[in-house]
């Protein structure tokens, strides 16, 4: 059997602060980046089209102009603040994206009559290559209104918050709802994780992006749950282990599997970034970076977060219990919190 | 495992397979040999599968009917049929206005407050201002109140917008696009309207065509008759004035701008346009479009080649109104209104019943355009575009190579790595992922759905998650190996225990999903849509599939010492 870990037996718990104290700075730098750029009055998030609105005109040239021509030429017709931005895999096609504009402005027709300088575009119903006269050609056209833009952000920010709920509940149903919330916050934790990254380095944020988000948030709780379901079915099989000696087994059991899958599903999302073409990279991205995290959060976030409210609870339930019921004198008094001292014993044996 | 139970799973897979295949690659008519090679194969495929459009190209629109604009109108209608039904009736009314902000509200001023019952039954026997599920009335000082109520305007705004979609139907009909799809979009109350047009590459014609209201109107133009020429104003102040009301227009006046429209042509600076002018015309109009039968496009008489008009005819009850007013105002000039703006104004030389012509210098494309905008009737409210999509076939072709290659690049990885680690299970798990890509494309083709970009995004994602099912699996039988148990109730264990979580998991990425497919429209749709699909064909793929190679498998011998995994 050709095995990638063997026999492993780290203590994921004992490290818990390390790993909160990692994710936390993550999250703040991402939160800080947002933060700084929206104060200094640029902005928070490259918005793509699809949040912010305006048109983006895809345009393929027979004999490509550079950058400073075709923006020349814009600003030549009055189209300001135009963005022209190579395409990656096709050196003849750029993107042109116009900021929104009012109503019954159409940013293609005037993108047209701008590049129309460059000679005739090709015939309608011609490729570029079969009209020998032309120069160039509108190959897409994505014009998203102020209405839409406005509407499709609020509803992006309102199904990924309702997926969450979705996934906080169905996980509450068969398990604890403790354990539902430490897979929520790890999730959570992954979504800004990602969102931070894409303000840091200022990738666009599309509709695409979301769908990645939205994709992560299934994806990055499904390790959680390998993790948790490991728990359950440990908690089971042996009832003298502590929950911290239990939850770190399990996720020791599952590690390879974790290393596995995450490590396959990150190879598919490689291929994707590589190969699956300009459209869907910012997606593609997303899905990097999230699956990259999923995977951590699931290892080293959840189930401490999961763990420590436990503990929590079971001490509060003692407590409640001892006032309820004073202990006989001379009786043995349970420590006030079992739960520290087991979990200072367990890191003493690292 | 008894073997009649290996036999019953064996057939029950062969069949899921032969029907998956056939739906893939299988051509809709009576095969022949040619289907069997690889070219033939490949246009089966391409034919089975419906893409989506931003891999086959077209355009997808989507619209926002105006209703607001819709119930400021009938509001403002209503108010002036209110006044001078008021009037008609021989009462004294001092003011009043038409609210269409926040509530639509239609407020009267009386000369005499003490009457205001009296006035309210004889304007409410004219205007359809007495339905109480519309308007409620309300009485106060010196005001008479109508407030459109909440309901009325919800189901007035749902109906237009339903109108609506059906002009826009007619228009693309008559337009002959192929097989477009218009349905509403998003929630009702947002009065949306989602177009979308595979094949079409430059939506601006279609997209003027549909935007254009359309709204025509014969009418009265105010001033003295032929042989005078008509009356027209170079000012709106000028033609208010000549009312001599004070600069109030009355409410069976109304002033419109009047500018023949000069159509860019070739040999034209399509900057030069006639100065505009204001004329005064009658409210109601003669008739409006809604008694239109039918309007073409031909080329002027005299013109020169390029100037076309359109010749409209009347229905018979809108003909019958035409005739009669025509044959009482001989010498007097009529306009034709579209869209608010005059377009020809004519004096009548005789009497007229249903035909006539808009004419203003159109080009043949703006005629013909126009006259098929009249046919399928006004819209009954603007329409603005809230959003455009368009992709051009070879960004479509783009998009499916790249996607197709990210996809073999990253089912080969994932095979290589299988095969490497798991060895004769992996084998068997790489059938299972085989068989999930043939079902999940079999699953798109038996709902109907459209692959899309993101689609294939998710086929490539499915790629990973259909294996972490097998991964699960076979750590687990490596697991209770190690525990010292033997090959079968390792497999048994091993599929038994990693069931519960595979169905955990599963549940949680499908509850994501349907989420997404609730959000998304067209392209992260067809995403949400494969995903899930892939998720579900997986359960019997990696699960069901993958355990019966190992029963088979385990089956081969009495006694099976170890297994490959």
């Amino acid at each position: 059997m050709f095995q990638i870990l063997k026999d492993i037996n780290i203590d994921w718990l004992g490290n818990r602060r390390l790993f909160i104290g990692i994710s936390v700075v993550l999250m703040l730098a991402g939160l800080g980046s947002a933060i700084l750029r929206q104060a200094t009055g640029r902005q928070a998030f490259n918005l793509g089209v699809d949040f912010k609105g305006g048109t983006v005109v895809t345009a393929r040239f027979k004999q490509r102009p550079s950058d400073e021509t075709i923006r020349a030429a814009l600003n030549e017709k009055g189209v300001r603040d135009a963005v022209v931005q190579s395409v990656r895999d096709n050196p003849d096609t750029v993107l042109i994206k116009v900021p929104l504009e009012g109503e019954g402005q159409d940013g293609r027709a005037r993108v047209r009559d701008s590049l129309n300088t460059f000679g005739p575009e090709a015939a309608p119903a011609l490729e570029l290559n079969a009209d020998q006269n032309a120069a160039y050609k509108i190959v897409g056209t994505e014009a998203v209104g102020a209405i839409a833009g406005a509407q499709l952000r609020n509803k992006a920010i309102a199904v990924t918050l309702a997926a969450l709920v979705g996934i906080l509940v169905y996980i509450a149903f068969r398990f604890e709802w403790t354990y539902g919330a430490a897979a929520v916050i790890a999730v959570f934790h992954d979504v800004l994780v990602t969102l931070g990254f894409f303000s840091i380095f200022q990738w666009e944020v599309s509709l695409t992006v979301i769908a990645a988000l939205l994709t992560l948030v299934g994806f990055s709780v499904n390790d959680t749950i390998v993790v948790f379901d490991r728990i359950r079915e440990n908690r089971r099989l042996h009832r003298r282990d502590s929950l911290y000696k239990i939850t770190n087994d399990a996720i020791n059991q599952t590690l390879s599997r974790t290393i596995i899958t995450n490590g396959l599903v990150f190879l598919s999302v490689l291929a994707l970034v590589l190969f699956g073409g300009d459209v869907l990279r910012a997606f593609s991205l997303a899905l990097f970076i999230g699956v990259i995290f999923g995977t951590y959060s699931s290892v080293a976030i959840a189930s401490p977060i999961m763990v420590w409210w436990e503990q929590r609870l079971e001490a509060a339930n003692r407590q409640a219990a001892l006032a309820f019921n004073p202990p006989l004198k001379g009786g043995v008094r349970t420590p006030a919190k079992p739960a520290k001292a087991a979990s200072r014993r367990a890191s003493a044996k690292l | 495992m008894k073997k009649k139970n290996l036999l019953h799973r064996v057939i029950i897979i062969v069949i899921v397979t032969i029907v998956g295949l056939y739906l893939v690659i299988g051509p809709r008519r009576r095969p022949t040999l040619k289907d069997f090679t690889w070219s033939g194969i490949k246009a089966s495929l391409a034919s089975n599968i419906k893409l989506g459009l931003d891999l086959q190209g077209g355009s997808h629109l989507v619209m926002r009917v105006k209703t607001e604009e819709f119930l400021r109108r009938l509001t403002e209608e209503n108010y002036i049929a209110a006044q001078n039904a008021a009037k008609d009736a021989g009462y004294d009314i001092k003011g009043g206005q038409a609210q269409t902000s926040g509530n639509y509200r239609i407020v009267l001023e009386p000369g005499d407050p003490s009457k205001a019952s009296e006035i309210k039954d004889a304007i409410e026997k004219k205007v359809e201002l007495g339905d109480t599920s519309v308007w409620t009335y309300n009485a106060s000082g010196a005001q008479m109140t109508w407030t459109m109520t909440g309901a009325a305007e919800r189901l007035l705004a749902d109906n237009a917008t339903t109108q609506a979609l059906n002009i826009i139907d007619s228009r693309i009909n008559a337009l002959g696009i192929t097989e477009p799809t218009l349905q509403t979009h998003g929630a009702q109350s947002s009065h949306q309207i989602l177009l979308q047009m595979p094949g079409v590459q430059d939506p601006e014609r279609v997209k003027e065509i549909l935007r254009g209201e359309s709204r025509l109107e014969l009418v009265h133009v105010i001033g003295p008759p032929s042989p005078a020429s008509a009356t027209t104003y170079p000012t709106e102040a000028d033609a208010i004035a000549s009312l001599n009301t004070n600069g109030v227009v009355p409410p069976n006046r109304k002033v419109l701008p009047y500018s023949e429209r000069m159509e860019p042509t070739a040999n034209q600076d399509p900057n030069q346009q006639r100065p505009k002018q204001w004329v005064v015309v009658e409210v109601p109009a003669i008739i409006d479009g809604s008694e239109l039968r039918n309007a073409t496009a031909i080329p002027s008489q005299g013109g020169r080649a390029d100037d076309y008009e359109i010749n409209f005819s009347l229905k018979k009850s809108g003909a019958d109104k035409f005739g009669a007013w025509t044959g009482a105002h001989i010498n007097e000039y009529m306009g034709v209104v579209l869209n608010g703006e005059v377009k020809s104004i004519a004096y009548i030389k005789s009497q007229i019943f249903d035909q006539g012509q808009i004419t203003g210098r159109f080009t043949q494309q703006s005629a013909e355009d126009l006259a098929l905008t009249l046919r399928s009737g006004a819209l009954p409210a603007p329409i603005e575009y809230l959003e455009e999509r368009t992709v051009g076939p070879s960004l479509g072709a783009d998009s499916i190579r790249a996607g197709v290659r990210a996809s073999l690049v990253g089912l080969g990885l994932v095979v290589f790595f299988m095969l490497v680690y798991y060895r004769g299970s992996g084998v068997n798990a790489v059938v299972a992922l085989l068989l999930n890509m043939i079902l999940m494309l079999a699953g798109l083709i038996v709902f109907g759905a459209t692959l899309t970009l993101p689609g294939i995004a998710g086929m490539i994602l499915t790629i990973g998650m259909a294996v972490d099912s097998n991964v699960l699996i076979f750590e687990r039988i490596r697991e209770e190996l190690r525990s010292g148990k033997t090959v079968s109730s390792a497999v048994d264990q091993g599929f038994t225990r990693a069931f519960i979580t595979i169905i955990d998991t599963h549940v949680t990425t499908i509850i994501s999903s349907l989420f997404l497919f609730v959000f998304g429209t067209g392209p992260i749709r067809g995403f949400a849509v494969t995903l899930v699909i892939g998720l579900l064909v997986n359960l019997f793929s990696a699960v069901y599939v993958s355990r019966t190679i190992f029963i088979w498998l385990l089956s081969r011998k009495e006694r099976v010492e170890s297994l490959s995994i």
